[in-house]
């Protein structure tokens, strides 16, 4: 094994949950689980709630990014962190995520040179960061030796904005975790949930919701469970009040309550419209053994293997869907069938099986006895940066 | 007087920002070569060792005779070849895995598994043979990029990227079905 010291960067607020977050905290884990040696930089509000393993980049700053808020560090304080971590870390390999973000992710693309791999998560429209800082961007891409895209539409933003190609390596799901949550006894109410932003049209809670009467009107104990944050007042018109009851919204939840949720529902919905390039969240439900019920998007398809591992209803149907639903609640016997389909296919996105594939990409850009180093030419913030950096510390 | 100060300021302006983009970008051209440079390591290394490893699966007895020697050949000729150019070496890689496609089909794949250290040197090819595929990509990546740099006009009336060869992407028919037919 050549490979044994892994930094892993995390250009978005360790503090906040969201996906690429929990994708880094789960491929960390899961090297750790494999005998690596892993440290994560990420922006962090309060060092003192981190893990061991995350390193604290500085303290992040809300800003509009990609269409929406992320809370990301940069800055002189931040470039310190970040050249700090590469010369303390030792690294074999970094793994950049969303290496065109403005935070962590971009500074050490700057600051180290050497085996540096890249993820790309999310899919721009248009990449602001490569059109206005385009021969800067550039230069900090072209350090990256491999290149990892967790979707085809994120490769496709990959191979469109900067050239070349990627490897797909799919987002991975750890089984495990899911498992181990307990399954409470279920006390007659049947319940079906929602994840997801409420404020985002495109994850369809509007679909759901017009295809409630009907559901609701059919089956006597039944009630629904809404979970992403999101303010419930501006679905009140879609819903007429003498239902309003048995639609309960919990706001946002954590990564360890999501698990514990999804194990005690009977049935998930993702009533998505568009948008979503992947579906990692209905591979956990599977691994949650909850039966699925989702839109025929075309990354849903794939991930229901074209419905043997889950019901799929025509996008933004609502009746369509409530029929779904309640043929679904109501014959236990194919929920169940779901249910094992589901648990076997779940298994192609474990991470135990994924993180085969970014091992490979590690040892593939890895070449014995060589180290992730501090990049300084080139660069006079670079250079001024590293060089009072070493002066502080050589007295000690 | 104040015209002609102006002109050479302006003129001294323009040119050291030019010397400076060229500058990086001469910066950039050897970065990428460096890039090239390690990726090229890194192909070969991977590329002995699955020619290795096929060795290793023709000697182990798994394999009738007629396919032990098919791969063993296929093999030798892998590893003699990096003496010879990178084409020649191409073509002799590439019948390796052809020779490998052709002899690991789904029913001998389900016989080596039976057998004891079966499922781990199958387990090592297809590994070693994935790394072969991905140092390739990036390897032809680097390439690529390099080119396009390189053949940018600033880049080649003032030879930014030195004496050194224009680099070349390699192809080599590289996809071992293992992982698929298992």
């Amino acid at each position: 094994m050549t490979v044994k010291r892994i930094g892993i960067v995390c250009p978005y607020s360790w503090d906040v949950p969201g996906g690429v977050r929990s994708h880094i905290a789960d491929l960390a884990l899961t090297l750790q689980g494999r005998g690596y040696e892993v440290s994560v930089l990420a922006p962090v509000e309060d060092p003192d709630t981190l893990p061991d393993y995350v390193f604290d980049g500085g303290r992040p700053i809300a800003v509009s990014y990609n269409g929406a808020v992320a809370r990301m560090s940069f800055g002189v304080r931040a470039t310190r962190r970040v050249r700090q971590w590469i010369r303390e870390g030792d690294f074999d390999v970094v793994h950049i995520h969303e290496p065109v973000a403005p935070s962590s992710s971009l500074l050490t693309c700057w600051a180290a040179r050497g085996p540096l791999v890249a993820t790309w998560h999310s899919s721009h429209e248009r990449s602001r960061v490569l059109s206005a800082g385009y021969y800067v961007a550039q230069t900090a891409m072209e350090k990256i030796r491999g290149r990892i895209a967790v979707s085809e539409a994120a490769r496709e933003t990959l191979v469109r904005h900067i050239g070349g190609d990627a490897v797909l390596i799919p987002n991975g799901v750890r089984v495990s975790d899911f498992r181990d949550q307990e399954s409470v006894t279920r006390e007659g109410t049947q319940r079906i949930l929602f994840l997801g932003r409420i404020d985002e049209p495109r994850k369809g809670l509007e679909v759901l919701l017009r295809a409630l009467p009907q559901v609701f009107s059919a089956l006597e104990c039944c009630e629904v469970i809404v979970a992403g944050p999101g303010d419930p007042d501006e679905y009140k018109d879609f819903l007429d009040p003498i239902w309003g009851e048995r639609v309960n919204f919990v706001g946002a939840i954590s990564d360890e309550e999501k698990r514990r949720t999804l194990r005690q529902m009977d049935l998930y919905v993702a009533p998505h419209i568009g948008g979503e390039s992947f579906g990692i969240v209905l591979a956990e439900a599977m691994a949650a053994g909850t039966a699925v019920v989702a839109s025929d998007l075309p990354a849903f398809d794939r991930v229901l293997q074209s419905g043997k591992a889950g019901r799929l209803f025509p996008v933004g149907d609502s009746q369509l869907l409530a029929e779904a639903i309640i043929e679904l609640l109501t014959d236990s016997h194919q929920r169940q069938a779901f249910v094992k389909a589901g648990n076997i296919r779940v298994m192609d996105f474990d991470w135990d099986h994924v993180v085969e594939d970014v091992i490979a990409v590690y040892e593939a850009v890895h070449v014995a006895g060589e180290k992730v180093e501090e990049d300084l030419r080139g660069q006079v913030v670079g250079r001024f940066a590293g060089r009072s950096a070493r002066e502080r510390k050589e007295p000690t | 007087m104040t015209f002609w100060i102006v002109l050479t300021a302006t003129f001294v302006f323009v040119t050291s920002f030019f010397i400076l983009y060229l500058g990086m970008t001469a910066g950039r051209i050897d970065r990428l070569h460096r890039r090239i440079d390690v990726a090229l390591v890194s192909l070969d290394l991977h590329l002995l060792r699955r020619s290795g490893v096929s060795l290793e699966l023709a000697s182990s007895g798994f394999l009738d005779p007629a396919s032990s020697v098919l791969i063993s050949e296929a093999a030798h000729a892998a590893r003699l070849s990096t003496d010879l150019s990178s084409t020649q070496r191409d073509r002799a890689e590439s019948e390796l895995t052809s020779a490998l496609n052709a002899v690991l089909d789904v029913e001998e794949i389900e016989l080596i598994e039976s057998e004891v250290g079966g499922p781990e040197i199958l387990e090592e090819c297809s590994a070693s043979a994935r790394r072969v595929e991905l140092s390739r990509l990036f390897l032809n990546d680097a390439v690529r990029a390099c080119v396009q740099l390189r053949q940018q006009r600033s880049a080649r009336w003032f030879q930014l990227g030195g004496h050194t060869l224009l680099p070349h992407t390699r192809e080599i028919h590289d996809h071992v079905e293992i992982s698929e037919r298992r």
